[in-house]
C-alpha cells in the first residue's frame, strides 16, 4: 500500500523551539522522515534562554537539553539551521517547498566547538541570546547546550567579512574550520504536509514611552531578567542590576506590557504566560535573597493553569507583594533608582521607589511572521498571529499546513507542547498511507561475540586540538597508560570525533581485536552515541565503550595546572579503563505488540482521541460507563461556535469508523501489562470482558460543581452555567424579557482552601454567555461579579466587548463574598461592596448564574487504582511531566486527555486528545518495541522477596513473581524489561544485591571508583 | 613536605549534577583538580558501598551530586541518595572518619558556576581535615 501513494512520508516543522522538537520527536516516531527548518545557528528557542520555568521552579535548560540531544540524534530528523523558507508549492500530501540555506561560515564536520574562535576574535557584539545585557564576539555558539554544538560567524559584524582585515579565527581554529567564502544556497525538498512552530517574539517595551524602557538602564524586559537570573546567564546568576551590578532590595514587576493595552501598546489580547512568570520571576528573587522585597503591579491576577492557582497563595505567602493597580508615570533617581506612581483599587495615588523595574512584556508574532507566511501561502488573524478556528485549533488556512504553539497565540509551555504533538497527528494523518517510506534504518554488521575473550582494551586520548593539548600532555598520559592492566593498544587522536578518527577506530577494533574501547576526550552526554555508533558499525556491542571526560573536567577547569590536570587525565583514564574491563555484551530484545489502543471515556477528549487514533490507523476500543457518547460537551452552548453540533457530528464519525469498537456501560474493572502488551478486564452490561491493547488513553472526563451556596437548588432562578445555556440553547423567551437583569458570580466555591484551583474556562464562559443575551436583548443589564478576570490569551477580546457593550464587572474579594438573598418580587437581591465606590451595592436580579469550576470525575479513585495512576491533591490525573510530557501517564504507554487531567476549555481538549493520538502512534507505528540496556536485572537466587524494591522504585516497576525455573522454589522480584525506566535507585536500595544494574553494575563502579584512586597496579603477566 | 593535595570522588548524576560540570568547563570555570568525577545514572543509583569503597583506597571525601530537590529526573532518587549520605555520615563516626568527608549537594544543569563553587568549597573542607586515617593506614 504504501509504496503506491503519490503523498510524500516527510514533514517540513519550521522552528527549533520546544513546538518544533515535540512536532519533530512525534513525527519521526510515528514513522515520518522530519525536516527541522531553523532560522537561528541551533535549536532550543526560547526554553532555552529562561531560567526556571513556572509552577515547578525546574530548570529550564536542564529539561529541555536532553530533548535537544534526541533531536540532534535522531537518524529521522534532519536539522537545517540559518534556514529560511522562500515558497511552499503543490498541495497536502504533495508538496514542493523551496529553502535558502544562509552561510554559516563554519564547516560543521570540521568544528570540534572548542571556542578558540571567539576567544581570538576581536569584536564584541551584543548578545541577543542574553537579550543584549552583555556582549559576545562575531564568531559564537548561543550557548553551551546548543545543538548543534557548532560555531557561526555573524557576518555583518565580522571584520574580515565586512573589511577583508582580521582572519583571526581562521588562524587560531585548529580543525581549519573557518570558511570565509561560504555562500548561502538554496535547496527543494518534497514534503506531505507542513508544521510551522516558529514561536514568538517578546514585545519591544520601547514604543510605550511611560515605561522609559530605552532611556533607563534599570528598566529591563523580563526576558532580560530572566537571563539574569540564569546560571549561564551575563552576572553568572548573580541578582544585580544592571547599571552598577548592585544587589537590588527592592523590584518592582509591571504587569501587561504589551498586553491587554489598546492606547499605548496597541495589542488588544492578554499574553497568558506574563502573571505566571513574573509571579516566578518573584519567587525566585526572593530565593536569591530572602530580604528582597518584591511587588507586582497587575489589573487582573491570571493563575488559570495546572497548579497554578497554588503557586499564586505560595507566592503571597512567601512575602510577594501584589497591588492591584495601574502604574501611570515613572520617574528615576539620581542613583539609578525609579520612583513608580500608581493609583490604587480604590483610586488613591501612592509614590514608591524601586532599585529595578521590570517589564512583563507580552508575546507577539514573529517581526518575519507575514513573510512567512506568504510565503506558506496561509493567512494571519488580526493580532498577527497564524489564523486558526476555535474547534480545528491547529489547522491554518491552507490544507496540509498545521501550526502550533506560540505563533497561533500567546500560551505556556504545558499547552505548546500539546498542540506541537497534536500538530504531529495533524501533518501524520493526512499522509498516514506514506508511513515509512522516507524513513531510514540503520545497518549493522553481524556483533562479534566477546563473552569468553580476555578484555582487549584500546584507549584513544583525543588532543582536541589544543584545547585539551595545550593543558594535558596527551603523550605522557599515552605512554601511561599503554601499561595500563587489559590495555592492548593506547595512542593519541587530535580529533578523535572526527571521521577519519573514527575510521580509524574501526580499523583499530578489527584489526587488534580489541572488544572494548576507551576514549578520553570530552562529554559522553554529547559524545557516547557517536562512538557507539562507531562500535557497532566495527562489529562490536555498542555497549563496550567507556568515556573518560578530561576536557570539560579537567583540561577547560584546570587551565593554569598542566602538571596536575595531567596526573587527573591519568586518573580519570585509568579509571575508565578499568570499569571498561568488567563492561558486558548487552542486548536489547524486540517484544511484540499489540497494535491497538484502549480509550477510556467517551466525551469529547476520548471521541477525538479514538477518531484520530483510528484515522492514524489503528484499531481503538472506546470504552464508555454510560450509555450515551458525547460527555459535557452535549450541555455546552457557546456564542463562538457550535458546540453541540460539533459533539454530534463526532459521535457520527466514531461510530461510523470501522476501526473503532465501542462499549457502552463499560467500565475497566483490573489492568495489568506494560507498554505494547496490556490486558484490561472490563465490566459491561452482558457481562465481564476483556480487551489487549498496546497503549491506554484515559479520558474520565469532569462536571461541573454543584453548589451549596448562593440558594442554589433553592431558588428556580439561581442558576449553574451549563442550565443558563440550556436557556441559551432552546431559546428561551425569559431571554429577552424587557427589563431583565442577569447577573453573574464567578468562582463559586472555586479558589478557596477546599478547591484551591482556577478552573481556567468559567471567566470567558461567562462573558460569552452574557454577549448572547445582549445579542438577543441588547436592553438587558448584566453584572458579572468576579475575583480576577481571567479571559487569557484572545478571550481578551471578549472580555473587552463585554465592558464596551456595558456589561459591569464588578470586583469582589474571597473575604467579602456576595451575598444572595430572594426578594420580595420574586428577584434576587445580591448585595456585593462595589470596589470602585467603596461602598455596598445592592443588585436586584431575574436570573443569577453561579459560575462554580469544574470536580474531577468521582471514577478518578477506581480508574486510578485499575490503572496505577497517581492523582494530583485536588483529584486530577498527575502526567508524566508538567511541562514537557503534558499527555503522558507515569507508566509508558499510558496517556490521558480532557478535564481528567486539569479543567480546560474544549478547544485545548480536542488539541490534548489529538495530541495523545500522536503519543499513541509513536508506539503503535512500530512492528515491536525494543526493551533492555541500560536497566536493572533481578537475581532470583539472590532475592529474599524482601519487596525493598518493590517500595524504592519511583515508577512501581518491580513485583514479586512465581520462580519459572522451579515453582517449587520461592518467587523473586522482577523488573519487566520494557518497564525500567534505568534510574538504579532498587540496585542501592536493595539489602542482598541481588539485582544488577547493567552499565552500572556494582563490579563496575567499585572498579572504577578503586583505580580512580589507586595509583597503577602492575600488567598481570 | 608539599601541601596536602586530597583526593575526592564525586558521584554525579546525569541529568543535572554532571551537565554541570559539564557547564563549568564550557564556561571556563577553574576550580579545584583535587576532584574526579564518576557518572551515575541517578544520585539514587549512589550506594553506601561505593562510598565505602572510595575510602578504603584511600579516598579522603566523597560528594554526591543530584538534581535539583524537586527536580529529579526519577522523581525522588536525590531524596534516597540525601537518606544515604546521612546515614553513612553517622557510621562513618564509628570507622573513625569525620562525617565531613562525605557531602551531598543539589544542582541543576546550568549551574555551573554553583558547581564549581561547592566543589572548591568541599575541597576546602577536606583539606582542613588532612589526609583520611585510613590512607595514614594504607601507608603503614
Amino acid at each position: 500500500m504504501a509504496n503506491t501513494t503519490t503523498k510524500s512520508g516527510a514533514v517540513m516543522v519550521i522552528g527549533g523551539g520546544i513546538a518544533g522538537i515535540q512536532s519533530a520527536l512525534d513525527l519521526a516516531e510515528m514513522g515520518f522522515y522530519v525536516y527541522m527548518v531553523e532560522k537561528g545557528p541551533a535549536i532550543g528557542g526560547r526554553m532555552a534562554q529562561l531560567d526556571k520555568t513556572f509552577p515547578t521552579n525546574d530548570c529550564s535548560i536542564c529539561m529541555i537539553s536532553p530533548k535537544l540531544n534526541d533531536v540532534g540524534g535522531h537518524i529521522n530528523i534532519e536539522i537545517l539551521t540559518l534556514t529560511d523558507v522562500l515558497s511552499v508549492k503543490g498541495s497536502e500530501g504533495d508538496f514542493t517547498v523551496k529553502l535558502r540555506k544562509n552561510p554559516r561560515y563554519i564547516d560543521m564536520s570540521k568544528c570540534i566547538a572548542c571556542g578558540e574562535c571567539a576567544t581570538k576574535c576581536p569584536k564584541k557584539v551584543s548578545n541577543y541570546f542574553n537579550e543584549g545585557v552583555d556582549t559576545r564576539k562575531a564568531i559564537y555558539v548561543e550557548y553551551a547546550q546548543a545543538v548543534p554544538l557548532k560555531f557561526s560567524i555573524n557576518a555583518e559584524e565580522c571584520i574580515y567579512l565586512t573589511k577583508g582585515k582580521c582572519g583571526n579565527c581562521k588562524k587560531v581554529c585548529p580543525a581549519d574550520a573557518v570558511n570565509y567564502e561560504d555562500k548561502a544556497e538554496e535547496l527543494s525538498l518534497k514534503v506531505g504536509s507542513v508544521v510551522v512552530a516558529s514561536g514568538f517574539d517578546v514585545f519591544d517595551p520601547t514604543v510605550a514611552e511611560t515605561y522609559r524602557y530605552s532611556q533607563w538602564p534599570n528598566v529591563i524586559t523580563s526576558m532580560e531578567y530572566e537571563r539574569i537570573l540564569s546560571a549561564s546567564g551575563p552576572f553568572q546568576g548573580h541578582l544585580v542590576r544592571p547599571s552598577d551590578h548592585k544587589e537590588p532590595k527592592k523590584i518592582a514587576w509591571l504587569q501587561c506590557v504589551g498586553s491587554r493595552d489598546v492606547n499605548r501598546c496597541d495589542k488588544r489580547y492578554c499574553s497568558a504566560v506574563c502573571c505566571m512568570y513574573a509571579i516566578k520571576e518573584a519567587v525566585i528573587s526572593k530565593e536569591h535573597a530572602s530580604d528582597l522585597e518584591a511587588s507586582i503591579f497587575y489589573m487582573d491576577i491570571r493563575t488559570y493553569g495546572k497548579d497554578f492557582e497554588k503557586y499564586y497563595n505560595r507566592a503571597q505567602d512567601a512575602g510577594v507583594r501584589f497591588v492591584r493597580s495601574r502604574v501611570h508615570t515613572l520617574t528615576p533617581t539620581t542613583d539609578g533608582n525609579v520612583i513608580l506612581e500608581y493609583l490604587d483599587d480604590l483610586g488613591e495615588r501612592h509614590s514608591e521607589t524601586f532599585d529595578l523595574i521590570v517589564l512583563s512584556v507580552g508575546l507577539t508574532p514573529r517581526v518575519n511572521l507575514p513573510t512567512l507566511a506568504d510565503s506558506l501561502g496561509i493567512d494571519l488573524n488580526e493580532e498577527g498571529f497564524i489564523q486558526t478556528q476555535p474547534l480545528t485549533p491547529i489547522n491554518s488556512t491552507r490544507a496540509g499546513v498545521f501550526a502550533c504553539g506560540a505563533v497561533n497565540e500567546p500560551k505556556d509551555i504545558p499547552t505548546t507542547v500539546m498542540e506541537a504533538s497534536a500538530a504531529a497527528e495533524a501533518a501524520g494523518r493526512v499522509i498516514a498511507e506514506a508511513k515509512g517510506t522516507m524513513t531510514k534504518t540503520r545497518t549493522y554488521p553481524p556483533e562479534r561475540d566477546i563473552k569468553d575473550e580476555v578484555p582487549r582494551i584500546g584507549v584513544f586520548i583525543c588532543h582536541c586540538g589544543i584545547n585539551i593539548a595545550s593543558v594535558i600532555n596527551v603523550e605522557e598520559v599515552v605512554n601511561y597508560c599503554k601499561d595500563l592492566p587489559f590495555v592492548e593498544l593506547c595512542t593519541n587522536t587530535l580529533f578523535a570525533c572526527s571521521a577519519d578518527s573514527l575510521g580509524k577506530i574501526k580499523e583499530a577494533i578489527i584489526e587488534h581485536k580489541l572488544n572494548r574501547l576507551v576514549v578520553a576526550s570530552c562529554t559522553p552526554r554529547t559524545h557516547e552515541p557517536m562512538f557507539r555508533e562507531a562500535l557497532a558499525q566495527a562489529g562490536l556491542n555498542k555497549y563496550l565503550f567507556e568515556m573518560a571526560n578530561i576536557r570539560d573536567q579537567d583540561s577547560w577547569v584546570h587551565q593554569k595546572e598542566p602538571v596536575k590536570a595531567t596526573q587527573k587525565a591519568k586518573d580519570l583514564v585509568r579509571g575508565a579503563v578499568a570499569k571498561a574491563a568488567l563492561l558486558e555484551q548487552m542486548y536489547q530484545t524486540k517484544m511484540g505488540l499489540t497494535k491497538e489502543a484502549l480509550v477510556v471515556g467517551a466525551g469529547a477528549a476520548g471521541l477525538n482521541s479514538a477518531l484520530s487514533i483510528a484515522q492514524l490507523g489503528y484499531p481503538v476500543h472506546l470504552l464508555e460507563r454510560s450509555d450515551t457518547l458525547g460527555g459535557n460537551g452535549l450541555k455546552i452552548f457557546s456564542r463562538e461556535k457550535d458546540v453541540r453540533g460539533y459533539v454530534a457530528n463526532l459521535v457520527k464519525e466514531v461510530e461510523s469508523h470501522p476501526l473503532i469498537k465501542i462499549y457502552k456501560n463499560s467500565v475497566p474493572k483490573t489492568s495489568h501489562g506494560f507498554v505494547g502488551n496490556f490486558e484490561t478486564k472490563c465490566q459491561g452490561p452482558d457481562g465481564e470482558f476483556s480487551i489487549s491493547h498496546g497503549v491506554t488513553v484515559l479520558c474520565p472526563g469532569g462536571h461541573a460543581h454543584t453548589p451549596k451556596s448562593y440558594l442554589y437548588g433553592e431558588n428556580p432562578k439561581v442558576l449553574l452555567s451549563l442550565d443558563l445555556d440550556e436557556l441559551l440553547a432552546s431559546n428561551s423567551p425569559e431571554i429577552k424579557k424587557p427589563g431583565q437583569t442577569f447577573a453573574f458570580i464567578q468562582c463559586v466555591e472555586s479558589r478557596e482552601p477546599e478547591r484551591p484551583y482556577c478552573s481556567k474556562i468559567c471567566c470567558t464562559h461567562s462573558i460569552e454567555s452574557a454577549l448572547t443575551i445582549l445579542d438577543r436583548n441588547p436592553e438587558a443589564t448584566i453584572y458579572i461579579l468576579a475575583r480576577d478576570v481571567r479571559s487569557y490569551g484572545f478571550r481578551e477580546k471578549l472580555y473587552q466587548e463585554a465592558r464596551s457593550r456595558g456589561v459591569r464587572f464588578i470586583k469582589y474579594c474571597v473575604d467579602h463574598k456576595p451575598e444572595v438573598v430572594a426578594g420580595p418580587n420574586g428577584r434576587l437581591q445580591i448585595k456585593i461592596n462595589d470596589h470602585i465606590l467603596n461602598r455596598p451595592l445592592l443588585i436586584e436580579a431575574d436570573y443569577l448564574t453561579l459560575a462554580t469550576g469544574i470536580d474531577p470525575t468521582p471514577m478518578r479513585e477506581e480508574i486510578v487504582e485499575v490503572f496505577k495512576g497517581q492523582l494530583s491533591a485536588e483529584g486530577f490525573l498527575f502526567e508524566a511531566h508538567m511541562k514537557l510530557r503534558p499527555v503522558d501517564l507515569a507508566t509508558d504507554g499510558q496517556y490521558l486527555a480532557g478535564l481528567a487531567h486539569y479543567p480546560k476549555p474544549l478547544e485545548e481538549t480536542i488539541v490534548q486528545a489529538k495530541a495523545s493520538a500522536a503519543r499513541v502512534a509513536t508506539i503503535l507505528s512500530k512492528d515491536h518495541i525494543m526493551v533492555g540496556g541500560v536497566i536493572a536485572v533481578v537475581d532470583p537466587d539472590k532475592c529474599a522477596v524482601c519487596c525493598t524494591c518493590v517500595r524504592a522504585c519511583p515508577v512501581q516497576v518491580p513485583k514479586i513473581v512465581r520462580n519459572e525455573k522451579d515453582p517449587a522454589l520461592r518467587g523473586h522480584a522482577f523488573m519487566e524489561p520494557a518497564m525500567c525506566h534505568g534510574c538504579g535507585v532498587c540496585v542501592s536500595e536493595c539489602p542482598g544485591k541481588a539485582i544488577k544494574f547493567q552499565f552500572f553494575t556494582d563490579e563496575q563502579l567499585l572498579a572504577k571508583v578503586e583505580a580512580l584512586i589507586v595509583e597503577k597496579k602492575a600488567k598481570p603477566a | 613536605m608539599s601541601e596536602f593535595e586530597p583526593k575526592i570522588i564525586a558521584f554525579c548524576c546525569q541529568y543535572c549534577a554532571y551537565n554541570a560540570a559539564d557547564t563549568a568547563g564550557s564556561m571556563r570555570l577553574q576550580y579545584t583538580p583535587n576532584v574526579e568525577i564518576v557518572l551515575i545514572p541517578c544520585s539514587g543509583r549512589f550506594d553506601v558501598i561505593l562510598a565505602l569503597k572510595a575510602f578504603q583506597s584511600g579516598a579522603d571525601g566523597v560528594y554526591v551530586a543530584g538534581c535539583l530537590e524537586g527536580g529529579c529526573h526519577f522523581l525522588d532518587g536525590n531524596i534516597r541518595a540525601k537518606k544515604r549520605v546521612v546515614y553513612l555520615q553517622n557510621e562513618l563516626k564509628k570507622i573513625g572518619l569525620e562525617p565531613e568527608r562525605l557531602a551531598m549537594v543539589n544542582v541543576s544543569a546550568s549551574q555551573g558556576p554553583q558547581f564549581a563553587a561547592y566543589i572548591d568549597e568541599f575541597a576546602g573542607v577536606v583539606k582542613g581535615l588532612g589526609p583520611s586515617p585510613i590512607k595514614k593506614q594504607l601507608a603503614a
